[in-house]
């Protein structure tokens, strides 16, 4: 018996893996991004359709200056925690910044968006609590129910009515009782049917936090995400999210009215025992921000740009997630074919993520793509013609 | 109406039987994961119908404690008595 008997499983699958397409899908190397949308792997120029990087801003020249002149003028980490020598003025601008941003009184940043969703969750769905969460949520999510202290009870996914009754199952207990929903669904693509879902909340009496990961700065008239665009901010009580997509850095936040949300930063330990963001992420987070606010359009040249990627592959037969968004899930039968066509996808200079199950919804493999704003029609014509290229060279039987 | 450990278990092993993948002999001491061949994902979603025909939630990390169909039942049985 030895310690590593248990990886004995997924290192046989990933030999099949490597052996029925010829790559590791987990090791890509993009050697150099050239822009935001064209990267350098296996030495060629690849179309990047993977990397969430929704408006384009990890190229952001007004970002990349701030961060040099952060550097420069204050070096290259904290060396703390945010609880003992690791907070500075910046990170108190940031919060400002964030919570303003989103009209709510109170901001925590965290290192990551994981951390953000780890620690705000186990942290707020105590001991005698219930943690109510979609069945399709992310791993930072399920890793924060195991964290936690609470019961956690799973609804169907994306199904309010289905959320309501396993409230109604537990209204006598006397617990405190947690809803987490995300803006968009980071596998399929799916958009949470938020006013539905702040109805159940308003009637139940029940506590409602809404990661908007995948939905900032790209969902809402102003890129304030799902809650924004359904017209019920006020009835969310935490929104948590991340920098490292529409921001194109890397941290995580929770802006809340609440004012017990700095009381949160005592107990939660995602924030208190790791390392604050370093200076030059911060001021490249704060003019991306500013960036994303100065430019709307990005979010209405996204948006093109899905229903322009989502239109094309539908037209291939292709089957993608219900709702038009910025994340199209490609849906596939078999395991064998979905490895055959990402990685002839990758030969032909097309970047997209394989997804397997059990990381996906419903047993079947997923050829996860992400738009951007940056993308030139061009890119998207010439993404959705290599997808049928490859599929063109898929053996029947796949 | 109150199940037994008994009718619960029988529900459970009708309700897997439906999958023509899950093995025709199981019982109530089959093993969820090893004997049937169920991820995670698949424990949680096949309890999920289970929770919704008897209308009860299982928490999860009551579910971790399970092993077999009567650990499951048994469960079942003790949450719908409210402890």
């Amino acid at each position: 018996m030895s310690i590593f008997d248990k990886f004995r499983g997924v290192e046989r699958r990933l030999a099949e893996l490597q052996a029925a397409g010829g790559r590791n899908p987990f090791a890509v190397v993009i050697e150099r991004p050239l822009s935001s949308t064209v990267g350098i792997i296996e030495g060629r120029e690849t179309l990047l359709f993977g990397t969430n990087n929704y408006l384009g801003l990890s190229q952001s020249p007004r970002a990349v200056e701030a961060a040099i002149e952060a550097v420069r003028a204050r070096g290259v980490g904290t060396t703390g925690s945010r609880i003992a020598n690791g907070t500075q003025s910046l990170h108190e601008q940031l919060e400002q910044h964030i919570a303003s941003f989103f009209h709510q009184k109170h901001c925590m940043v965290f290192s990551t968006g994981y951390q953000a969703n780890l620690g705000m969750i186990s942290t707020l769905a105590g001991k005698g609590d219930y943690l109510l969460l979609d069945a399709d949520s992310h791993a930072s999510i399920y890793d924060a129910s195991r964290l936690g202290h609470a019961q956690v009870i799973r609804f169907r996914h994306n199904d309010p009515d289905d959320l309501q009754k396993r409230l109604n199952r537990i209204k006598d207990e006397p617990g405190a009782k947690l809803v987490v929903v995300e803006g968009i669904y980071s596998m399929t693509g799916n958009v949470v049917p938020m006013a539905e879902m702040a109805a159940v909340k308003r009637e139940t009496g029940a506590t409602l936090l809404v990661d908007e990961a995948h939905s900032f700065g790209v969902l809402g008239p102003n890129g304030r995400g799902v809650a924004e665009a359904a017209g019920v901010e006020s009835d969310v009580d935490f929104v948590v999210g991340t920098f490292s997509k529409s921001l194109g850095t890397v941290g995580g936040y929770c802006v809340s009215n609440h004012p017990e949300l700095e009381l949160v930063r005592l107990h939660c330990r995602p924030y208190m025992f790791t390392a604050s963001l370093p200076p030059e992420v911060i001021a490249a987070t704060m003019a991306a921000l500013d960036d994303m606010q100065a430019q709307p359009q990005l979010r209405s040249q996204l948006m093109d740009n899905a229903a322009r990627f989502h239109a094309g592959l539908n037209g291939l037969g292709l089957t993608t997630g219900q709702t038009v968004s910025p994340v199209v899930g490609v849906v596939l039968e078999t395991i064998p074919e979905a490895i055959m066509l990402w990685n002839t996808l990758l030969s032909l200079g097309l970047y997209v993520n394989l997804s397997l199950p059990p990381a996906t919804p419903d047993h079947h493999p997923l050829l996860r793509c992400s738009v951007m704003a940056t993308h030139t029609s061009e890119q998207i014509d010439r993404a959705v013609e290599i997808f049928r290229e490859a599929l063109s060279r898929l053996p029947a039987a796949a | 109406m109150s199940e037994t450990v008994q009718d619960v278990s029988a529900l459970i092993i009708n309700k897997l039987l439906a999958n023509p993948k899950v093995p025709r002999d199981i019982t109530g001491s089959s093993k969820i994961v090893e004997d049937l061949a169920f991820d995670s994902l698949a424990v949680m979603n096949f309890v999920m119908e289970i929770e919704d025909e008897l209308d009860v939630s299982v928490p999860l990390d009551r579910l971790a404690e399970i092993r077999t169909i009567d650990d499951l039942a048994e469960c079942i049985v003790s949450l719908k008595k409210g402890s």
